[in-house]
């Protein structure tokens, strides 16, 4: 980790504007942002660590706990809320035994929800890892976690 | 200026071949809305079609041109032949579509939607003859789906960076000045004039300037920016250098969803395209203006949408907003006079300053000049990316551009999140800034949400309030604890719980939130409820008085039933119910147990898609209970 980290923070400037694109630098790298890589981070900035946890919780993307193998995330923009997306979601839940914002305890699957995918003419859409499937329904979905592995 | 001179003859000369090509070209609407309908498994096919049978053509990937309901979409055009467009191609459909098309050289009239020939085409219609097409005028979108977003000699061809040319011969002032005439005003969603907010900005002092492109597009609903950066990102990069020119700005961010990222896939290769043609940089085209563009990410925060939240993030901080003044025009990005425009206003400045603000006042009307994308979506036949003049009639955009509703038409969300929902006697309303002000919603940023019977109305405010109750930053009160009580009485509501005394709490909570809270986001935050409240009273009544929801939505107020008399016994619903709640033998009408259903739709679905089922499940609102 040492080292990956390091060269991230060669891409950066030491400036505080540099700190959201090095989280989504280090949660690229490393799939979330771990109490490791703040400490490093707040070194290299100059900036508190409690900065740095009140910067990246206010922000809906970064996670600060280890993500699962597959990550779908399940669109609930209008359009696919007017569409059923709300009813995805809730199938998902009690099928994989987790809420929304959580990792199954096998860590095959997060699971989450998003605000919008801008694909709304073809409601309602989940995303798995970074194919977007278009006009769900509840039983093809089910049908289609068990391709992930 | 000579280098570019030199590089847009041999566009134009590349233009012209490919309007002449000897062999065939293939086009594949390849948008992030049309790789989802499947774009990218056609181009697969369309190559393994092309290596078996020898063929030698090229496929080239084009943005989106709009009519979403047709993805994914491919055009053909065979040497001597006008560019031929097909819609919802399949893997069954584009079998047959090259086989026709491509060896035996005629297009396949029966699939083929139109072409985009001037002349008639062997009984084919012009595509933009289509009914989805025809009433539109297509300024900002006039290149979507038509070039090569990742070719800027494409967009030099037809005229791209001719704005920029023309008003780096003219003084800044003069090019404010063009804009002011033009009567442009922000697309973002305020419609505040374009050319005062720049004015500001150019008089403001401050050695440095910036100007930000807004793509934090985050209304759900919403996807015309997306579009438009994916389909045609230089008009939007070039429009950026023409508003930087004319504030004296030498920097120029792009802050865009992290969300979109083959938007953002496509400004990184414009941009070094630019820099290639030295449209980027020091001294541009020999006119002494220097400007440089860097793309920001969002983080996934609606309220960074905001000017001044926005400015935040990009500082490295929590997007949250500040009072004004002073605005950011005065003092902005790390307290340097700022400019933020929205995508869509930066695309239309090259048209503007290449057609001039006589062309641009022909469309629209006195006051709300030239035209507005929106994204049609909800309950409408034909979803997609349209742009019409301002002050269209919603009926127009509603029946004859998005083909009419799916059942009834029950309400139209303008707006996004923050606006309000109009119920049918708004139909002829035309589409301009005050008149849906006065109407008691917003223009937003180009959201338009088509709601037929199936959508409970009570169930979207209650939607719409718990979006932007969840994105509110916290740091104003009346938009962090109104929002909440107000989500917390529709949550009521709609799970039968409600008394009458709910409405005026909820108008009152709104009138409040509208007054009290800091930025637009709380300002505009009850607007879906207070419409709501105005238009649709009764719904919420039924489901107060006669804990009942019409449209058949709110969980709490429905039941599922099985229909003995159609029931088929076909076991198709017992196999898919999680919960074990529906049993019977075959060939025998079964049973549902609603103490164990969980209304997941799942037997729902496959009674009416199940050929033998005999759409014999049902969901009923609920017996009136006391």
């Amino acid at each position: 980790m040492p080292e990956a980290i390091e060269k991230i923070f060669k891409q950066h400037g030491r400036t505080s504007d540099e700190l959201i694109p090095i989280l989504q630098d280090v949660q690229k790298e490393f799939g979330y942002i771990s109490p490791e890589s703040v400490k490093k981070i707040s070194r290299y900035l100059k900036v508190s660590e409690n900065q740095i946890y009140g910067v990246s919780s206010f922000y809906a993307q970064f996670r600060f706990t280890e993500p699962g193998r597959h990550g779908i995330k399940v669109c609930l923009g209008t359009a696919c809320h007017v569409r059923g997306g709300a009813t995805l979601l809730e199938v998902l839940e009690r099928g994989l035994g987790i809420s929304c914002g959580q990792t199954t305890e096998d860590k095959r699957f997060d699971l989450e929800r998003v605000a919008c995918l801008g694909c709304c003419a073809l409601s309602p859409v989940v995303q798995i890892d970074r194919d977007i499937y278009s006009r769900m329904t509840v039983n093809r979905l089910t049908e289609l976690l068990k391709e992930y592995e | 200026m000579n280098k570019l001179t030199k590089h847009i003859a041999s566009a134009k000369k590349k233009w012209e071949m490919l309007q002449g090509n000897k062999e065939p070209i293939i086009y594949v609407g390849a948008a992030s809305c049309g790789r989802a309908a499947g774009a990218l498994d056609l181009l697969t096919g369309i190559n393994a079609f092309l290596e078996e049978h020898n063929i030698k053509a090229r496929v080239m990937q084009v943005g989106c041109i709009g009519p979403c309901y047709l993805e994914p979409l491919i055009d053909i055009k065979m040497p001597g032949q006008p560019r031929i467009s097909y819609g919802n191609v399949n893997e069954k459909t584009l079998a047959l579509i090259l086989k026709t098309h491509l060896l035996e050289g005629k297009p396949h009239a029966k699939l083929a939607l139109g072409h985009f020939g001037r002349e008639p085409f062997d009984g084919i219609q012009s595509f933009y003859e289509l009914p989805m097409l025809k009433p539109q005028v297509r300024i900002v979108l006039r290149n979507c789906g038509l070039i090569d977003p990742e070719d800027i000699d494409q967009y030099l061809a037809v005229d791209g960076y001719q704005g920029l040319m023309n008003a780096l011969k003219m003084k800044p002032e003069d090019v404010i000045g063009v804009v002011h005439q033009a009567g442009l005003r922000g697309r973002g969603g305020a419609g505040f004039p374009t050319y005062r907010k720049w004015t500001v900005c150019r008089n403001s002092p401050g050695e440095q300037r910036y100007l930000i492109c807004n793509a934090d597009e985050g209304d759900p609903g919403a996807f015309m920016n997306r579009s438009l950066i994916e389909s045609d990102p230089h008009a939007v990069l070039e429009g950026m250098l023409i508003a930087g020119y004319a504030i004296g700005a030498s920097k120029g961010i792009i802050y865009i969803r992290a969300e979109y990222p083959l938007a953002i896939e496509r400004l990184k290769s414009a941009i070094r395209q630019m820099r290639e043609y030295g449209l980027l940089g020091k001294n541009i085209l020999g006119s002494g203006f220097s400007f440089d563009i860097k793309i920001k990410e969002g983080a996934g925060a609606f309220v960074c949408g905001e000017e001044t939240a926005l400015i935040g993030s990009i500082e490295g901080k929590r997007g949250m907003p500040k009072s004004r003044p002073p605005f950011p025009a005065v003092a902005g990005l790390f307290k340097s006079p700022t400019i933020i425009n929205n995508v869509e206003t930066l695309g239309t400045l090259p048209n503007i300053l290449r057609n001039g603000a006589e062309w641009y006042n022909k469309f629209g009307k006195e006051g709300n000049r030239g035209t507005k994308t929106f994204s049609l979506v909800g309950k409408v036949r034909r979803p997609g990316l349209i742009e019409v003049q301002l002050g269209t009639p919603l009926r127009e955009i509603i029946f004859d551009i998005g083909g009419g509703v799916q059942k009834n038409f029950k309400a139209i969300q303008t707006g996004g999140p923050s606006g309000g929902c109009l119920s049918e006697e708004f139909l002829d309303l035309p589409v301009d800034y005050e008149s849906l002000a006065a109407a008691g919603s917003i223009m937003g940023s180009g959201g338009l949400i088509i709601m037929d019977d199936d959508t409970c109305i009570v169930d979207v405010a209650k939607y719409f309030l718990d979006f932007t109750q969840k994105e509110s930053c916290g740091k104003c009160v009346p938009c962090r604890v109104g929002t909440r009580h107000m989500v917390e009485i529709l949550d009521r509501i709609t799970h039968g719980e409600g008394n009458p005394e709910d409405l005026l709490a909820l108008r009152t909570l709104g009138d409040t939130i509208k007054k009290g809270a800091l930025c637009g986001l709380g300002q505009t935050a009850p607007n879906p409820v207070l419409t709501t409240l105005r238009y649709f009273r009764n719904e919420y009544l039924e489901h107060i008085k006669d804990h009942r929801c019409r449209a058949v939505v709110c969980k709490d107020l429905i039941e599922y039933r099985v229909i003995k008399e159609k029931c088929t016994g076909c076991q198709s619903c017992v196999r898919v119910c999680p919960t074990g709640a529906i049993t019977g033998p075959r060939s025998e009408p079964h049973n549902l147990d609603v103490t164990k259903c969980i209304k997941c739709r799942s037997c729902y679905e496959v009674c009416r898609h199940d050929a033998i089922a005999g759409d014999a499940i049902v969901i009923r609102s609920a017996e009136k209970r006391i």
